[in-house]
């Protein structure tokens, strides 16, 4: 277990009489992809800031490198930012724009030229070095604010919502080139997104934020699969979520946390009898999503009307709204949620 | 930012500001003197001067003369400017960025220029010089300032207004009355009270223009030919009180706007 | 159909200020060129110009203007620009355009009436005057009514307002995110501003200096209050010609030179903003 690169500890940020964020400790690895997920107001974009040395904390500590870096201006820290309008200079070239970190170290013109078209190759935009931001489209913009941070080779590369401006399709393909630029480059990155499946593509630590604190941590695939509060469960993908009441009245199930509640994820919900599930009564499909390579289904307890399942059937399953079915799945497919 | 660099900064624009008022505060406070000198030392306060001022006939009809030349030249002014900004914005015609830049183009003409050529031209058809010349003059550069504004406003979102209206069924008429004029009428209000405080202070082409019938500008400068008393202060800050309201009129007509 | 009636309204509803223009605008300026080519004693030609590049009082205007014009540009360039930074940077957002429509305020007088109180402040027994002996900073009160300086003063008193509006406006509208870019890469505060801010807002000083220039070298009344007579610029050179004998010929003339000079200045204006977009 490696040293973190980046420790975070008890931060907090207020403005006035808002708590932006509440007492969040954070650690990150070398070398890693972390994605700061959560609805906006969750305080995700503020710690990201604090990151950058954009906002100095109203408390609490920022250790980047084994350095104290809380009250360090931006210029000072190892770490750049990929703003979210991108922020490229629009008086520059795009070689202009790429080389000015360089320019700010002191680096001769000829050898900030020469690093600059590497960035730039290195993101994928070759021989855009003599053109204007305004003649770039988004993803290109966005590529050379990549390059533009990248070359001055940080510790950390900060990426506050980069993605937003583009099309679905674009976002896909950046997403994958983000992850593979993140390897070839080495440097941690932290991503800000509210999209989780954004999260769920790039991140190797996955932190999932609400109102200002860190409401679960880990790998993907552990925050999916077992979430550890109800936001994160209801944030990251969908679930049949049983709160405590709901879930007692339901005999197969197991207790539920007083304060807590069982949730399924959609796609471990069957809606036949077959042997092994747990039982849930019964319920009335209320509305059929086609999606493409399956069904949405949402259904209607019939024990419990307050109870809403979702659940996802073949794609070519002959259901309707109206039809009776007989939810339930397999007992290590319950997620148990003590908050 | 450091203690000092704020300091400097506060003074600097203190000093800016202090220049700025300088004169104007100078003129009021020499409105108000008892004695026949507009200069230190201040021996009022008084309202000798303003009362010369409300009693001389020739400073009062030069008022009304400038108010209604102000008035009117900017009516039309407004009338026109918004009827050929709403057809460039409504319509497609050849050439219209030519038009348009010809419309725009006394913007970029000295006054003295504008003024001449008209008496110039008056000169030439025999046309007498009068308050009507002065205020065809006026409806010159006002025009330009009018349509800019109003063109300005008269973007996309007008159109698909418009277009929503005939689509449910309005006539051109209608959608005039009932949809842009309303919508346009920040712009329109704003054009025309830029276009009074225009007309209002214009000094050159009124000058020129003008001859027994005058405006209050033109008026001023004759009484400053015949020396410097309190007088002129005291019809100086009148001026700068009836400037004053017209620019709030037209920051709360803008401002007030804003939020519908 | 429809079509036929749509180009009658448009045409309808353009043609008057067309019209209003070429007839009041346009001719007016074409016989004044017409004017130019003749003579006050009757005869055709250049004359007039001829009779203004040969005659040194005359060049020696157009010469006053210019560099009046460019001190009063410059100048006011210099004062505006802190104080549009003050203003955009220092004030608090709540008070800026308060401030802001303060600082214009004294501008809502007549323009007559301002460089008429100019000329009381500089008087001989005025304002500065007092004050200037008052704290023994002069033995005696200065000349400064009726002289260059005073026209330059009155000038730059106008547009100092004007340049502070124009760059104000360019520096709020530059966004936030470029100067933490900036910082971001390692730029401390002046950098920052030399490298990111001062191009960004070099629209709003060359929009603001080519009206003050424009402005400035075609005002009558600045010069005429102010100046004295001591030094003539091209409009009142202009205005003598008309009032005392009467030359229309050569004020046409001289008001054409006076243009020619502006449309240079213009169309180096434009040169430039093209460069700037390429």
């Amino acid at each position: 277990m490696t040293a973190p690169l980046v420790e975070i500890r008890g931060v907090s940020q207020s403005f006035g009489h808002i708590e932006a964020i509440s007492n969040v400790s954070l650690s990150i690895a070398p070398g890693s992809y972390t994605v700061l997920l959560g609805p906006s107001g969750s305080g995700k974009t503020t710690l990201l800031s604090i990151l950058g040395g954009f906002l100095t904390p109203t408390s609490g500590r920022v250790t980047i490198g084994g350095v104290d870096c809380t009250s360090l201006p931006p210029a000072r820290r190892p770490t750049t930012t990929v703003f979210q309008d991108y922020a490229l200079f629009p008086h520059m070239s795009v070689g202009g724009n790429v080389g000015f970190g360089l320019r700010m170290r002191g680096v001769a013109r000829s050898e900030r030229g020469r690093l600059a078209r590497e960035a730039l190759a290195t993101v994928g935009l070759p021989d855009v070095f003599d053109r204007r931001p305004h003649q770039l489209s988004g993803g290109q913009r966005q590529r050379v604010a990549l390059a533009r941070a990248l070359v001055v080779e940080p510790a950390v590369l900060l990426l506050d919502e980069p993605l937003g401006a583009l099309d679905l399709k674009l976002r896909r393909q950046m997403q994958d080139e983000l992850k593979a630029l993140q390897k070839r480059v080495g440097a941690a990155f932290v991503h800000v997104t509210h999209d989780q499946e954004e999260a769920m593509a790039l991140a190797d630590q996955c932190v999932v934020m609400n109102h200002g604190r860190i409401e679960d941590e880990g790998p993907p695939d552990r925050v999916y699969a077992r979430p550890a509060s109800r936001f994160s469960a209801g944030f990251m993908g969908e679930s049949t979520l049983m709160p405590f009441d709901v879930a007692a009245a339901l005999p197969g199930l197991p207790p539920a946390p007083r304060d807590g509640a069982i949730a399924i994820r959609p796609e471990n919900l069957r809606l036949e009898r077959q042997p092994g599930l747990i039982a849930l009564g019964e319920a009335r499909v209320t509305t059929v999503v086609f999606q493409g390579s399956y069904k949405r289904v949402q259904a209607v307890s019939i024990v419990r009307p307050d109870l809403l399942f979702i659940a996802r059937a073949e794609a070519g399953a002959a259901i309707a709204p109206g039809d009776i079915c007989m939810p339930g799945c397999r007992p290590d497919d319950l997620i148990i949620l003590s908050r | 930012m450091g203690a000092a660099v704020r300091l400097a900064a506060s003074a600097y624009a203190v000093i800016i500001l202090g220049f700025i008022f300088l004169p104007v505060a100078t003129l009021v406070l020499f409105s108000l003197q008892a004695t026949s000198f507009p200069i230190p030392p201040f021996t009022g306060p008084s309202l000798r001067w303003y009362g010369a001022v409300l009693s001389d006939t020739r400073l009062t009809a030069a008022l009304a003369n400038s108010l209604l030349v102000a008035s009117l030249s900017s009516l039309v002014a407004v009338v026109l400017g918004f009827l050929s900004a709403w057809g460039f914005a409504r319509f497609v015609l050849p050439r219209a960025a030519l038009m348009r830049g010809l419309i725009t183009l006394p913007l970029t003409v000295s006054y003295l220029m504008i003024g001449m050529g008209l008496l110039i031209l008056f000169n030439t058809i025999g046309m007498p010089k009068s308050l009507l010349a002065a205020g065809l003059g006026h409806v010159v550069i006002n025009l330009p300032l009018c349509f800019a504004i109003i063109y300005s406003q008269l973007g996309d979102h007008q159109i698909t207004l418009e277009r929503a209206a005939r689509d449910l069924g309005a006539s051109e008429a209608r959608v005039l009355a009932l949809i842009t004029v309303p919508v346009m009428a920040p712009a329109i209000f704003a054009s025309f009270f830029l276009s009074m405080t225009f007309s209002w202070d214009e000094f050159v082409i009124s000058f020129l223009l003008t001859r027994f019938e005058t405006t209050l500008p033109v008026e001023i400068w004759n009484l400053l030919r015949s020396g410097l008393t309190p007088k002129t202060n005291a019809i100086g800050s009148l001026v700068f009180a009836v400037s004053v309201v017209l620019a709030f009129a037209l920051e709360l007509l803008l401002i007030r706007r804003k939020p519908a | 159909m429809q079509r036929r009636a749509d180009a009658a309204l448009a045409w309808g509803l353009v043609a008057p200020a067309l019209v209003w223009t070429l007839l009041f605008f346009v001719l007016p300026l074409i016989a004044m060129a017409a004017l130019s080519l003749t003579s006050q004693q009757g005869g055709v030609g250049i004359g007039n110009y001829l009779g203004f590049a040969e005659n040194p009082v005359y060049r020696q205007a157009l010469i006053n203007s210019l560099e009046v014009t460019a001190i009063v540009t410059l100048l006011s360039v210099l004062l505006a620009y802190p104080f549009a930074w003050i203003l955009a940077e220092m004030v608090p957002a709540r008070w800026q355009r308060i401030v802001l429509l303060c600082a214009v305020l004294p501008f809502w007088t007549s323009y007559v009436v301002r460089s008429y109180s100019w000329l009381l402040v500089l008087a001989k027994n005025g304002v500065v005057n007092e004050a200037l002996v008052a704290f023994r900073l002069v033995s005696a009160p200065l000349q400064l009514a009726n002289t260059r300086m005073a026209t330059i003063i009155g000038f730059v008193h106008f547009f100092v307002m004007l340049l502070t509006l124009t760059i104000f406006a360019n520096l709020k509208q530059v966004s936030p995110s470029y100067r933490k870019a900036a910082a971001d890469l390692g730029a401390d505060p002046v950098r920052s501003f030399l490298f990111i801010t001062l191009p960004l807002t070099l629209p709003g000083i060359m929009v603001g200096a080519f009206l003050t220039f424009v402005l400035a070298i075609g005002d009558y009344i600045t010069p005429q209050i102010l100046g004295g007579n001591n030094e003539i610029l091209m409009p009142q050179l202009i205005m003598m010609q008309i009032g005392r004998r009467g030359d229309f010929p050569l004020a046409s003339a001289l008001s054409l030179v006076l243009m020619a000079v502006v449309t240079l200045a213009y169309v180096a204006c434009a040169r430039w903003l093209k460069i700037e977009r390429a």
